[in-house]
């Protein structure tokens, strides 16, 4: 299934976002989530379930301003 | 010392974590500082990258407390979300809402703050604005929730210190009771010193500590700036006048013309 993972096209054999972080070796990485530009949080990731298309951001901790 | 949504902090500096030339030089900068506040974001991160826990790690080493911001959102909605992302990444509820509205002076979109302010106080957050100094904004966002209101003293990064002094006076004669922060546009202590002294709570700045030839010794100049303008406000300033009045008695001048 083709979807969008950061602004980049990904071919996934996931059907969950949270089997698509595992597909992506985020593992137990400090991350946020969002699809389609609303905000999942981790506790969700289990049953938001992905669709072809789907506009994936995963975002961690940046130095800021 | 300031009080943010009933937090106490002990510091009247807020330091930006961005653009150190290493995150060694960054923790120098924090440690001479004594800055209470540090401001954080989030941005993407690939599969196996570390990038993020390894500043989580870093960050968590300083010992203060975290603001994290919507930098670079220009919508509403890109806001909130990223919002959102944050609180879940750093556990706090506090956020530094920045709603850009100009792609060359970075000036926030007043329009689109307040609503962002709403939506984000509906939902258990406290806000912290990047707005101007515009009275009306500032009235519309304490209406949103707000309990804070951080004015620029100029465009992010331009170092120009504060552009509209009788602005920033305006908005601290009107809001006596809210903490008011100047975030962005300082480039030199003594603009840190001069938002003291016009009774500014604290001030937020990044740019003119990081890309300081010497970034810690340059933090620890803002520091006492910060201690010298707020002790010359506590002190009650002498009013200026314009015309000289010898500081040293006339009377009892020995006659030698």
């Amino acid at each position: 299934m083709k979807i969008i993972v950061n602004g980049a096209a990904h071919d996934t054999a996931a059907t969950t976002l949270a089997g698509l972080l595992d597909e992506l070796g985020h593992g137990q990485a400090k991350i946020a989530t969002a699809v389609n530009e609303a905000f999942v949080p981790a506790a969700m990731r289990e049953k938001q379930t992905l669709t072809m298309g789907d506009r994936i951001e995963i975002v961690a901790p940046r130095q800021g301003g | 010392m300031p009080i943010f949504y009933e937090t106490e902090v002990n510091s009247r500096l807020m330091l930006g974590t961005a653009q150190y030339p290493s995150p060694a030089i960054l923790a120098q900068a924090f440690k001479r500082s004594g800055a209470g506040i540090a401001t954080v974001s989030v941005r993407r991160e690939a599969g196996g990258e570390r990038a993020g826990q390894d500043f989580w790690d870093l960050i968590a080493d300083l010992g203060v407390k975290l603001l994290p911001n919507t930098a670079g959102c220009h919508s509403v909605r890109e806001a909130v979300t990223t919002a959102q992302m944050a609180r879940e990444l750093f556990d706090t509820p506090w956020i530094k809402l920045e709603v850009i509205g100009h792609a060359d002076t970075l000036q926030p979109d007043p329009f689109g703050l307040v609503e962002a302010a709403r939506i984000l106080t509906d939902d258990g957050f406290q806000v912290f604005p990047y707005c101007t100094e515009d009275l009306v904004l500032c009235d519309r966002l304490i209406k949103a929730g707000c309990r804070v209101l951080m004015p620029w003293g100029a465009p992010i990064g331009t170092g120009l210190g504060l552009n509209n002094v009788y602005g920033l006076r305006s908005l601290r004669a009107h809001f006596p009771d809210v903490p008011l922060v100047v975030d962005a546009g300082l480039g030199l202590p003594s603009q840190a010193a001069q938002a003291m002294e016009l009774g500014y709570d604290a001030v937020l700045l990044n740019t003119a500590v990081a890309k300081a030839g010497d970034p810690a010794t340059m933090a620890e100049g803002f520091a006492r700036a910060l201690d010298a303008g707020r002790l010359a406000f506590e002190a009650d300033p002498m009013e200026p006048r314009d015309m000289a009045a010898p500081s040293t008695p006339i009377l009892g001048k020995a006659f030698l013309a």
